[in-house]
């Protein structure tokens, strides 16, 4: 009797200890709506979830590393340089007289065959020469920022084409106040009518990648062999993974979300930063850890790194709401980072004794 | 006297080191050869270069009395000899089926093109495989976190058999175990052994070879000392091979 009551307790511990990010969405959803108006609405969604583009896809980056064991510090400047590259490219290109379509597609397409290669250098590094994670990407942090400040020469990249904007800024669907509907293209209305649009496009774009690679880990040998990887490397190694190949594609696809990132920000803000992701580092981590992976390897989800990912962007977006500067979210985040690892402790042993 | 495998003047050296002196061994299908000998005797390099991990400087390995070249563990799965090293290379984080198919996962087509994951055809045939062994665990989808030490060791074996081990070569099989669980394990292995599989064990525990083995070969500083019928022998005279003859003379 006394075990079954024990065991009931820890199942309970346990299922608090995996649903407690949602308990803190739903604080901080009445936290910020009581503290502002209209918080709770479907523009404010939508603006978290614009806003967050980044932040959900520098999460999944960092997921697929953190499975294996790894840690990737290099996501924001990779961002960094992606905006660069693509912002760039786009320049170059429209000076050489190409369509703006034909201008956004291949510098896109460019931009993430280019991004991979940082991840491919840090995947080498790790796999290869057993480089520890956190000096490889750390040094490529430094490398991919080096070279962004050296391609913009100290001025951001000018003359984007336009069509860039309007993805980045576009919405799928415009509703407006007569009940008329049109998709992708804002409506012509009375100057100062209201027009609703649903859906961010850059944020659908960013969730079609996420879904994929949701359905790669999920679903695919190569998506178990990471969770093996990352559970016990050595086993891995004499089942016949091929561990260097994969660990070297899981910095690719680490490195891939990070110019992903980069993309989304060079169309929503139509320009390219080296340091437009600086601060973006932690929210990746943060968003995974709070998403209950564990920094040791081993487990890890795409769908709870979102809600990790989803508790930055509320916060983030909230804050912004409430006219507080940067650094209170650098803050706030860095304390729920630290909260988050101290209930994964708290409940590591009711979580395995649920298996 | 017919070896399913054979080991022909193997040596293996380190440097200014001969981990194993020109070693000539073999085991039986359906036989268990227990493999003594003390820390630093050459036993763990003498399964290494069997199963893969090291290549022999000189010397043959024979499968079925054909010479077989073993360039790395996948070579040696490939040949039908499998090893359960006394750490049992299971991913702690993966469910019981997961570790039985590690590296080698049942997919299907999703979508007519992707292969993914079939975990129902895994489940399935894990199940036959653990019954066949008479093996209990509850829950295949059970992490192997949850499980106990001798249903690791029963996974870990389960998951040799399944993939058709002709040789299964076992490092220290029942050293983490209580008394209980040992037992079974030994059970285990005389089932394998019932079943025609040939079974070379490392063990540092007299009675477990004096249980389960056929023969025994001692290994002393890099080179074979002895080999006797267990029914030939006693724990004192084994004892006496270890450690050396000339202590025995005293």
């Amino acid at each position: 009797m006394n075990t079954l009551t024990a065991n009931g307790k820890k199942a309970l511990l346990a299922k608090l200890g995996s649903r407690w990010v949602l308990v803190f969405i739903v604080l901080e959803l009445v936290f910020f709506s009581l503290s502002t108006t209209g918080f709770l609405s479907i523009d404010t969604a939508q603006m978290i979830l614009f806003y967050g583009t980044e932040v959900f896809l520098l999460g999944t980056a960092e997921l697929f590393v953190i499975i294996t064991g790894g840690i990737d510090l290099s996501v924001g400047f990779v961002m960094g340089f992606a905006t660069v590259i693509a912002s760039k490219l786009m320049a170059t290109f429209v000076n050489l007289g190409l369509s703006p379509l034909e201008s956004v597609l291949a510098s896109s397409i460019l931009t993430l065959l280019i991004g991979l290669l940082p991840g491919l250098m840090n995947g080498w590094l790790v796999a290869r020469l057993k480089v520890p994670a956190f000096i490889a990407t750390f040094s490529m942090l430094g490398i991919t920022r080096g070279f962004s400040e050296l391609l913009l020469a100290g001025s951001p990249a000018k003359n984007l084409p336009a069509l860039a904007g309007n993805i980045g800024n576009g919405y799928l669907l415009f509703i407006t106040k007569r009940g008329g509907i049109s998709f992708f293209n804002r409506p012509e209305v009375p100057r100062g009518e209201y027009v609703w649009a649903i859906v961010p496009v850059i944020v659908v774009l960013g969730f079609v990648f996420i879904a994929v690679f949701a359905f790669i880990l999920n679903r695919t040998k190569f998506g178990q062999h990471i969770y093996a990887i990352g559970g016990n490397k050595e086993a891995a190694e004499r089942a016949g993974i091929n561990v260097r190949r994969d660990l070297i594609k899981v910095y690719m696809i680490s490195s891939l979300f990070a110019s992903l990132a980069g993309l989304a920000y060079t169309f929503k803000y139509i320009t390219g930063k080296a340091d437009a992701g600086s601060g973006m580092l932690l929210n990746g981590i943060a968003a995974v850890v709070i998403g209950g992976a564990s920094m040791n390897g081993g487990s890890g989800s795409v769908w709870r790194t979102v809600l990790g990912c989803l508790v930055i962007a509320i916060l983030e977006t909230g804050l912004r709401i409430m006219n507080l500067q940067t650094f209170t979210t650098y803050i706030v985040i860095g304390f729920i980072l630290i909260m988050a690892v101290i209930v994964d402790q708290l409940f590591l042993n009711s979580k395995r004794a649920e298996g | 006297m017919s070896y399913l495998l054979e080991t022909k003047n193997i040596t293996k050296r380190f440097g200014g080191l001969t981990a194993v002196d020109q070693v000539s061994m073999g085991v039986e299908a359906g036989e268990v050869v227990a493999l003594l000998g003390d820390n630093g005797a050459g036993k763990s390099t003498l399964i290494k270069l069997i199963s893969g991990v090291y290549k022999p400087d000189e010397g043959e390995i024979l499968l079925n009395g054909k010479r077989i070249e073993i360039e790395s563990p996948i070579d040696a799965l490939a040949q039908g000899i499998e090893t359960i090293y006394q750490d049992l290379a299971l991913a702690e984080n993966l469910n019981v089926y997961s570790n039985i198919f590690l590296g080698r996962e049942k997919t299907r087509k999703a979508f007519g093109i992707i292969d993914v994951l079939n975990h129902a055809v895994m489940a399935e045939e894990s199940r036959k495989v653990l019954d066949r062994l008479d093996i209990h665990i509850p829950s295949l989808k059970s992490t192997i976190r949850t499980l106990s030490g001798g249903q690791r060791q029963a996974v870990a074996i389960s998951r040799s058999i399944y993939w058709d081990a002709k040789v299964l070569i076992m490092d220290e099989p029942t050293a983490a175990l209580g008394i209980a669980e040992q037992k079974k394990v030994l059970n285990l292995v005389k089932s394998l052994k019932n079943q025609g599989i040939a079974i070379i064990i490392i063990s540092h525990q007299m009675y477990d070879v004096f249980e389960v083995a056929d023969r025994i070969i001692v290994m002393r500083r890099g080179v074979k000392a002895g080999e006797v019928l267990v029914k030939d022998t006693t724990p004192d005279e084994v004892v006496g091979l270890i450690v050396g003859s000339e202590t025995v003379k005293k």
